[in-house]
Parts: structure tokens; sequence; C-alpha cells
């Protein structure tokens, strides 16, 4: 019976796909509503789906929603909205107000489970018409998912129909995927649908292929079988391409992180064990920015980091300088006591920044403009990281300009090359090392402004990096800055591809050994400057 | 000998430490001693004891070693794998064999490298084995290749950060996060009475008394002045035909293996070893003692540990937020204005002073 | 063994080549000193004075070239303490003496005897080498300052216990870089009458800018130039060379 209904009904909608309904069809056809037999009311929805006219979608959806009853009296089926003990009527396609009717003289058109999934399906089947690109996207991709076989005729109709490219394909992988469903479908159509699986690749494309068991044609689950081969070699190249990626990001995050310290303990050979809290005090500074922004201008909340940015860089900095002028300076020569004084220091500021902020994490807030991701094939790159990579390269530059291009610049590399040449120069050498300081500790704020945005803002955020960041300058070669760029960027790559392997705390260890050992062969790290004159 | 051994400081730190092996079991006996200060003691001086080891390196070879907690740790784990074995089925679950926590991660039988542990000497042996053959193949790798100042500092932060890793991990074995505890006894004294916790506090002292003389017997012999020699002048060393590397190499392990017995002694007095010990500024606190005692001293050392050690219990006790920030101006302030340490306050002539020189590696 | 034996100079170095990041600081140097005899070696700054004597003592190893010691040993298979070991004493042109260590203890360090860390352990001073430092402090004239520190010393005592302690290594080869640097006339003038003393039963190379003390020396004169020899012979014969006065003493 139903079947039969559903196929008449069919044909009816498909004999007229291509004129527009008038809407005496559709009431036409919505009086198969009228019945207690479930299969008749789906047979119905179905029909009135296949009829691919956009106002149908009002009509399921109240059909759904158990809104749709019909007047006893003449049939008549409405849309009705509660009002008071009575409904308000509607045309269930136009929406036009029809009166009101008493409880008892109306009946609901009843439906179960079944039928509302089929419906889920249907209504993806007819916003396949839809004038918004975005919303037949959509509606394929549900169709994907839901794999209602109803939708079928809707479907190949709007392939027909359809003129955007990719909507196309959404469409005819939403095809494929129904006709995989069913072992009965005929094998040409199946593996045909396979192929355009396998085009679309994917995790969910390699689920759906899974599901090709024993009981569908030979050829087919051949073809199902080669095609899960050919999307899982792309898909672990796209694997190595997200943990290339996340490799780069860690890079970028070590790179800000040790690049201050590049300029401290490779320019100056001072070794700054308070980095690590410069980097703190960057992260407190941006929450202490948002802070206000939030309770005082709301509106400027987007670009909070970007005014935290330079503060952050003059309190880290101007710290760095208190650090230099107050103890560094007295201890220039001696590598071993500047690192234990630095690290009172650090002591110091982890405990003051406990006392004034409170021991918990603080929360920093992502600018509209950084929350999000992007896919990229089957990569998946978040909008906060891929900013932090280019906000890492581009102080990495700042950085280069600022010693190759200024005065400062000059009298930095000066004074690290001939100390005694460059004051007979009358260069000002103790100026010019608490500005290098200030220079590598204001570097270290703005690091910290860059990891509020992915990492818990705690006294203790500095702690977690130091050790990291002193990796990095000692395997790319202190006084270097490019060697603190490969650096980071090895050591960021090497870990993220050793995680899948080994897990994430093997792959730091293994990470860890391989320094120790990679010093005992260039102990003085990646790019050491060789020569006499380093030796003595 | 003796009186090469013995000049008149440490004479007077023998006589000390002397009284102390005999008063602390003594006073407290006679109740006049609470019974909680006595663990509390025999911890502090396991700290000179590594302090003492550092100093060694540090202040007669010139290795600022950021990684001798580790050496500690392995021994303490050494120790407390004895331990956990010494509880047998008196532990929650019971099992005659397994510690809990390996009841409690479902493992089925001992790992081959906790075999043995069940006897006492062997754990012992494995105290000193363990630190002193990470320590010679460290050394053996880094000396070799003479990689010496910061860059020696940063590696042995890094060798013990690795260790610190890798003892959270449950898959090592060694407990994880929670370490080793709930120790009952050792070799069948029990752990919490007050007659045990004398008597590991005399082994301490003990300890530390002959640490002090082996280590005062290495820095006047001649092989003492040859590492003077390389602290000061390490290319000058090579020049006249001593392996410095060897040397190095000697009295890194020699500190490794003191170190690791120091850890023995620790665990059973504070009835718990876990990955903390491990942590980067556990190390760093070691230096601190060595520097505010004052460095190439070998008791300045050991004076420090006590004295910052002693500082921590009191501040944490009455003030602890003030505790972080008398330890950071304390690792300032000695550093600008007792590079010679508190002992250097009072008058050592004789001292060989601490040569100001360029430490950037040459 | 006497298969193996090239030469019968003590120290023989053969087109030995040697550059930093593309910078010649040695290029085709060949150079060779008998046992006993006492060479001066001077040239202009960058001449390759300093990497020569790096390379002799294994501080450095070369690109390229034959470095023999007594006609088998190749040096450059060695490192500074197997060369020091093998009778090659070395002083630097900035006196480099333990600082904190006494005068006594500077020279004991130095004294020829086993250096192994054992060795040394247990080492007790024996009678000879007790006889051995007076002899040798007294030869430096620092008796009277043998117990204070090495740090207290005066510039010219700090050379002439560099001296002492290559002495009493008692090397077959001295190299000695600049030991008149920063010394009075007086100073300067009975170091080159020890050096002479001292060469005949050592080798000795002195590397020198001083002319005056080149010519107190009264010995066979290298000049280097741009790593390679330039000229060799008596000061007569090398100051009478057109190319010796352009590269250097003309300046």
């Amino acid at each position: 019976m139903r079947a039969l209904l559903c196929s008449f009904f069919m044909i009816l909608a498909l004999a007229s796909a291509s004129t527009a309904e008038t809407l005496d069809r559709l009431r036409e056809i919505s009086a198969g509503f009228v019945t207690k037999d479930y299969g008749q009311v789906q047979a119905t929805a179905e029909a009135l789906a296949a009829t691919g006219d956009a106002r149908v979608a009002t009509a399921l959806s109240a059909l759904r929603g158990g809104d749709l009853r019909f007047r006893k009296s003449d049939k008549q089926v409405f849309r009705v909205e509660k009002v008071g003990r009575d409904y308000a009527l509607f045309d269930p396609f136009t929406g036009e107000a029809m009166g009101q009717a008493g409880s008892r003289e109306t009946s609901k058109i009843k439906v179960n489970n079944a039928i509302r999934n089929a419906i889920d399906g249907l209504l993806g089947g007819l916003t396949l018409r839809a004038d918004d690109p975005a919303i037949r996207l959509d509606a394929a991709e549900a169709l994907f998912k839901s794999r209602d076989p109803g939708a079928l005729a809707a479907l190949g109709s709007a392939i027909e129909a359809e003129t955007d490219g990719s909507v196309r394909d959404a469409m005819r992988e939403a095809r494929a995927s129904i006709l995989l469903a069913s072992a009965q479908n005929e094998p040409q159509a199946l593996i045909e649908a396979v192929e355009t699986i396998r085009a679309r690749g994917g995790q969910d494309a390699l689920g759906l292929l899974a599901q090709i068991g024993a009981d569908y044609p030979e050829p087919v689950q051949e073809a199902a079988a080669q095609a899960r081969r050919g999307i899982e070699q792309s898909l672990m190249l796209w694997g190595y391409g997200q943990s290339l990626w996340q490799g780069i990001s860690l890079g970028s995050v070590l790179l800000l992180a040790a690049i201050g310290l590049a300029i401290t303990f490779g320019v100056m050979g001072v070794i700054n064990m308070a980095h690590g809290e410069l980097v703190m005090l960057g992260a407190y500074t941006t929450f202490a920015v948002q802070e206000v922004i939030r309770t005082s201008a709301p509106h400027l909340f987007d670009v909070s980091l970007l005014i935290a940015a330079p503060l952050a860089f003059l309190v880290a900095g101007a710290v760095g300088v208190a650090i230099e002028r107050g103890i560094v300076r007295y201890l220039y020569g001696r590598a071993l006591e500047t690192l234990l004084a630095t690290w009172g220091v650090s002591l110091i500021l982890q405990q003051a920044v406990r006392t004034i902020f409170g021991p918990n994490n603080r929360e920093v807030g992502n600018p509209s403009w950084m929350s999000g991701a992007f896919e990229l094939g089957e990569m998946t790159i978040t909008y906060n990281r891929l900013w932090i990579l280019v906000f890492a390269l581009t102080v990495f530059v700042l950085l280069l300009l600022i010693l190759k291009r200024t005065p400062l610049g000059l009298q930095m590399r000066a004074v690290t090359q001939n100390r005694a040449m460059a004051a007979d120069m009358g260069v000002r050498t103790a100026w010019v090392d608490a500005m290098t300081f200030g220079l590598g500790a204001g570097i270290a704020g703005l690091a910290g402004v860059a990891l509020s945005q992915i990492d818990n803002v705690s006294p203790n955020l500095g702690q977690s990096y130091i050790v990291d960041s002193f990796m990095v300058v000692v395997f790319g070669g202190a006084g270097n800055l490019f060697g603190a760029l490969a650096g980071a960027f090895t050591l960021g790559i090497a870990n993220k591809f050793l995680e899948p392997l080994a897990g994430a705390m093997l792959a730091k260890i293994a990470v860890l050994v391989f320094i120790i050992l990679f010093i005992q062969k260039r102990p003085r790290g990646l790019f050491a400057i060789r020569g006499r004159a380093v030796e003595n | 000998m003796l009186s090469r051994l013995l000049d008149p400081r440490t004479a007077i730190f023998m006589a000390i430490m002397a009284a102390l092996t005999i008063g602390v079991p003594v006073l407290n006996g006679a109740g006049l001693l609470p019974d909680y200060l006595v663990p509390l003691l025999g911890k502090w001086l396991c700290y000179a004891i590594l302090a003492v080891a550092l100093d060694l390196v540090w202040g007669y070879a010139g290795i600022l070693s950021l990684g001798h907690g580790a050496f500690f740790a392995l021994g303490g784990y050494a120790m407390g794998m004895h331990l956990m074995r010494e509880i047998g089925p008196r532990g929650v679950y019971g099992d005659p064999i397994l510690p809990d926590f390996m009841v409690f991660l479902n493992w089925k039988e001992l790992p081959w490298f906790w075999l043995g542990f069940d006897s006492f000497p062997f754990a012992l042996l494995m105290a000193m084995l363990v630190p002193g053959l990470l320590a010679f193949v460290f050394g053996w790798l880094a000396f070799r290749s003479r990689v010496t100042g910061v860059y020696l500092s940063i590696i042995t932060q890094a060798m013990t950060y690795a260790l610190y890793l890798s003892f959270f991990r449950n898959e090592m074995g060694f407990g994880g996060n929670n370490g080793l505890t709930d120790f009952k006894d050792v070799l069948g004294f029990d752990l919490q009475s007050g007659s045990t916790r004398a008597g590991l506090f005399v082994l301490s002292a003990v300890l530390l008394m002959l640490t002090v003389l082996v280590c005062r017997a290495v820095v006047t012999s001649k092989a003492g002045k040859v590492l003077v020699a390389v602290r000061d002048a390490e290319s000058r060393t090579r020049f006249l035909g001593y392996r410095v590397e060897g040397y190095k190499l000697f009295v890194f392990v020699l500190s490794a293996v003191i170190a690791g017995l120091a850890g023995a002694l620790y665990t059973p007095q504070v009835g718990i070893i876990n990955p903390s010990e491990f942590a980067p500024a556990e190390s760093i606190m070691v230096v601190i003692w060595v520097a505010i005692g004052g460095r190439g001293t070998l008791i300045g050392a050991a004076l420090g540990a006590v004295l910052v050690a002693a500082m921590e219990s009191w501040l944490t006790g009455v003030a602890p937020e003030l505790w972080l920030f008398a330890l950071g101006a304390m690792f300032v302030l000695v550093t600008l204005f007792l590079p010679k340490g508190v002992l250097g306050l009072f008058g050592a002539g004789n001292l060989p002073a601490f040569a100001k020189r360029s430490e950037v590696p040459a | 063994m006497n298969a193996l034996r090239t030469t019968e100079a003590l120290l023989y170095l053969d087109d030995v080549h040697r550059s930093f990041d593309g910078f010649k600081a040695i290029n085709g140097l060949s150079f060779a000193m008998k046992s006993g005899e006492l060479r001066a070696v001077i040239g202009p700054n960058g001449a390759g004075k300093t990497t020569m004597m790096d390379i002799i003592t294994g501080k450095t190893r070369p690109d390229t070239g034959t470095v023999l010691w007594d006609g088998s040993v190749d040096l450059t298979r060695e490192d500074e303490a197997d060369t020091a070991r093998l009778g090659i004493g070395r002083k630097f042109q900035k006196p480099t003496v333990f600082e904190t260590h006494s005068v006594e203890d500077n020279l004991l360090l130095a004294l020829k005897d086993d250096r192994g860390v054992l060795a040394t352990l247990f080492a007790r001073t024996s009678k000879a080498q007790a006889a051995r430092l007076d002899e040798l402090l007294a030869l430096v004239r620092l008796s009277d300052r043998r117990k204070d520190l090495a740090a207290n010393l005066s510039h010219g005592q700090k050379q002439w216990l560099e001296i002492g302690m290559l002495l009493a290594q008692d090397p077959k080869l001295l190299l000695v870089d600049e030991p008149a640097a920063g010394m009075t006339d007086d100073e300067t003038m009975r170091t080159a009458d020890l050096l002479k003393d001292i060469a005949g039963a050592h080798a000795v190379v002195v590397v020198e800018h001083d002319m005056e003390f080149v010519k107190a020396l009264g010995c066979r004169v290298t000049v280097l130039h741009q790593g390679s020899v330039l000229a060799e012979g008596s000061l007569e014969h090398v100051s009478a060379d057109p190319r010796v006065v352009e590269v250097y003493l003309g300046r």
C-alpha cells in the first residue's frame, strides 16, 4: 500500500517538476495527511517534498513539530498556533490566517520518530533549491550524513539545476553517500559512488566506505577497499601536514620565548634566568589591559592586544633595564653568578605576581579576529596560532632591522665585538648594555602577550618556557638570531612529529636527550661562529 | 695525613658534628628535643651532604651542575624501591610482591629493573652505582667534547628536566606523579619509631662527616690542586699535560655517588620520594646553599644547606608568602655582596680565593 | 721503528694548511727544528704565528699537511695534553699562571711526573722533587715568594714563573710567545740570556716582535707572512731580503 502510494505520488511529482507548482496541487497532495496511517503520512510528506516547492518547508516543519491539524468538518489541513483553548488556523503553505477553531473541531496529524527522521532528510532536500549557495551546501552536507533515500530524487533534480561547481560536487557526494547506504543498488552505480566518495576523501568518507560489508557485490567491495587505501594514504599526508603546522606553531612560540634570550645570552653573554618571568609579566600586562577594557570600554576589546603589546614591551623592558642596572652590570664576565642572581630575581617576580594577582590562572580572552579556525584540506588551523606565527616572524624581522639598521644596533654590535675600543670611540657602553638588556626583556614581554592567547596565565607561566627557550638558544648557537630561528622551528617540528609516535612527554624527553647529545658534537650550537677569535 | 685533612675550621666542624651525633639522640631520648625535629634535622644533614658534593665539583673544578638534584633523587629512588619491596603484603592491596601502584595499574609482574631491590645491600649499591653511571656517561660525553661554562650548566639542567618528565610517566614503573611512599620499615626497624629515626639521624651525621673527610682528602691532594688549576685556567692545565676531562670526570662521578648516598638516606627519613626532586628548581636550590655557605670550602656548603633549609622551615611556617621573596633576595645579595659566602665573612685568609676571572668558556 | 723515521728533525712541518671560515691562517707552511736548536719566529700580525703554535701543540688541527714529532709521531692526531706529555712546552703571550695557587704549587703542578688522576690523588712530593723545586725557584728568582699566591706577583714575575713552570716540565721543545712583552729593558735582556742558556738542552722557538730582543738571542730567524715562510736565516740575512723589508721591517 505504502510503496504503491509512494510511487504514485513520485510519478505525480516528477511529472510536474519542471512546471511551477500551483498551490492547488500542493493542497491536493496534502489531502493525503487526513489519515491515521503513519505510512501514508510519510508518503504524503515525501510527495510534498518531491515537488521541490520552497513553500513545502513550512508545512513539513509544522508537521514535524505536531502543529499540523485538519478540520474534521471539511478535511482541510492547517498549520495551527495555540490561542488560549483554541487554535489559530493558517494556510500550511502560504501562512495566510484562516480564522480560529476550537480544539475539538480539529484533529492532529500524528507523527512518529520514523516520520520525524524522514522529514529531517526531506527538509534537507528542500533547501537544496534555496537561493543562497551556502544553504544549498549545508543541505547537501546534511543529506550526506542523514543518507535519506527519499531525497534521491530531489537531489537528482537539484544536481541538474545546480550552477555552483562546489555545491554540485557536494550534492553528488551526498547522492553517492545515499546510494552506498543500500547494497541493493545497481553495482555500477555503487562503484561510481565509491569513486565519488574517494574523490571527497577525509575521515567521514573513510567511515562511510568502511560500512561496505560482505553483503555488497564483490567488485563494489574491491573498489571500496582500494578507495579506502587511497584515502588513508592522503589522510596520512594530511596528518603530516597537520603535524608540520603544529610544529611550526610550537616553533613560533619557542621563537618568541627564545628570541629575547638570544639577545641577552647571545649578544651579551648574559644568562637571564628571569627571562621566563618577563614573559609572564607581558601576559599579565595583557590581562590587566583587558580588565580595564572590560570595565570601562568594552567596545575596544577587539584591539586589546594591540594596546597590550606596546605596554607589555615597556613594562617588561623597564623591569629588564632595572635588572641590568641593579644587578647584572656588576656581574659582567661572570656568567654563572649572573645565572644565580637572575634566578633570584625570577623567584621574586613570581612571588610578587602571585601576591598581586593571586596564585590562580587568570582569564585572558581572544579577540574575535583571533578566535575560531579554518579548514585547509584535512587540516585545522586556528586563527590564534596563525596570528602568533605572523607575530613571531614580524618581531624577528623587526629585531633584525634594529640590529642591522639602527644606531643602537650598530653600537650593540660594536660593544659585543670589542668593548674597550667601542668605549674609546665614544660609545656609552653602559647605556648600550642597559638598552640591549631592555630590548631582550621587552621582546620577552611581547612573547607574553602572544602566549596569553594560548596558555594559562599564571605566576608559573615563565617557568614552563625557560628550559625550552634555553634549549633553542643552545641548539641554534648563541649570538645568532638565525640560529634561534632555525633552532626554534627545528625543535618545534621535531617535537610535533615525535608526538604521534611516542606521546607528548616522551617526545619532549627525546628532544632533550637529542640536544644533550648534539651539544657534544657542536658545543657552540648549530650556527656557531668559528675561528680563533672565539676560542680565546 | 690527618693534619692535612683537618685544618682548623674543618676540625671545629667535625667537633660540632660529633657533638650533634651524640647529643641529638640523647636529648631526644630525655624528652628535651621533640620527636618531629629528629627526622627534620636528619633531612637537613642529607641536604648538607648533597651541598658538599656539589661544592666539590663547583667550588673546586668549576663545573656548575644545575642537575645535581637528579643524582640525589636517583639515590633516593633506589632506596625507595627497596622500602617498597619491604612493605610486602602489608600494602593496601595486599599483594606480596607488587607495590600498590603496580596493582593499581593492573601490572601482573615486577618489571626487570625492580628485581634485586628486595635486598638492602643491592639497593644501597644501586643508590651509588646508578647516579655514578649516569654521571660517568654524561660527563664522558660532555667533558670530552669540552662543553664548559654556562653551556654545561644548561645541559645538566636539561638532563634533570628530562628525568623529571620521565619519572612523571606511570609507564616508567616508579609510581608516576605520586612517587614511592607508605614505607613501613627498613631492615626490620619500624620507620615510625623514635629509635629508628634517631638511628637514621646518626647515620646521616656520620655520612656527612665521612663525606667532608673524603672531599678534604681529594682537594688537599695534588689532584685537588689540579682541579683548582682546571677551574682557574683550564687551557693552561692541558698544556701542562694533564687530561682535564679525566679529572673532571673523576670528581663529577665521585660527587654523583655521594649525592646518591645522600638521597638514599633522605628517602626513609622523609617517607616519600617523588619526581619533584628532579625539578630543575630543586637543583638550583642546591647551588644557592653552596653559594651562601661559601663555595670552595666544603664545610661552608654544609653550613649553607642547613641555614637555608632551617630558614625555609621557619619562614614557610610563619609567613609562607615571604619565603620566595627571601630566597630570591638571598640569591641576588649573595652573588652581589658575598661572593665567598657566609664563611668568607669570618676572615678566612688561608682560603684559596675564588679567582675573579672570566667564566666565559675558554 | 726506524722504518717510520722519515726525518732527523725534532719537529717537522710540511705543506700545512689551515683556514678559518675561508681565511687562510696557515697556507703551505713548512718548518723544521733540530734538537737543542734556538729559533726566533717573526712576522707581522696575522702571519700565522699563533696558529702555527696551536697546530704544533694539538690545539688546532690542520686541514692538510704533515706535522711530525721526533721523526715518527704524527702530531695532528694528538691533543694539548698529549703533546705536553711528549715534551712540548708552551708559554703564552699573556702570562697564564694558576692565580689561586702558591708560587710553589704552580711549579709543583708543572714538575715532570705522572699526570694520571690516580697518581696525583695519592702523590707525595719526593726529596728529589723538593730539591728540584728549590732549584727552579732560585733560577726564576722567586725563592722568597714561594708561599705567596701567584695572583699577587708582578707582571714580570708572572712571566718568569711561567718560564719556571716550562722548565719544570723539562720539555724537549719550548714554544715561547712574546716573552719580552711588558718587560723592562733589564728584564728583557735577562730573559734573552735565560733562553740562550736553556737552548742546547732544549729546543726553543721564540715568537717575538721586539727586534732588539731577537738580536740579543743571536739565532736563526724564520719570517712568516700570510701563513707561510717568507725567508729564513740569520737576522742579517733576512733583514737584507727586500721582501721581508717590504712586509715587515720596513713599516
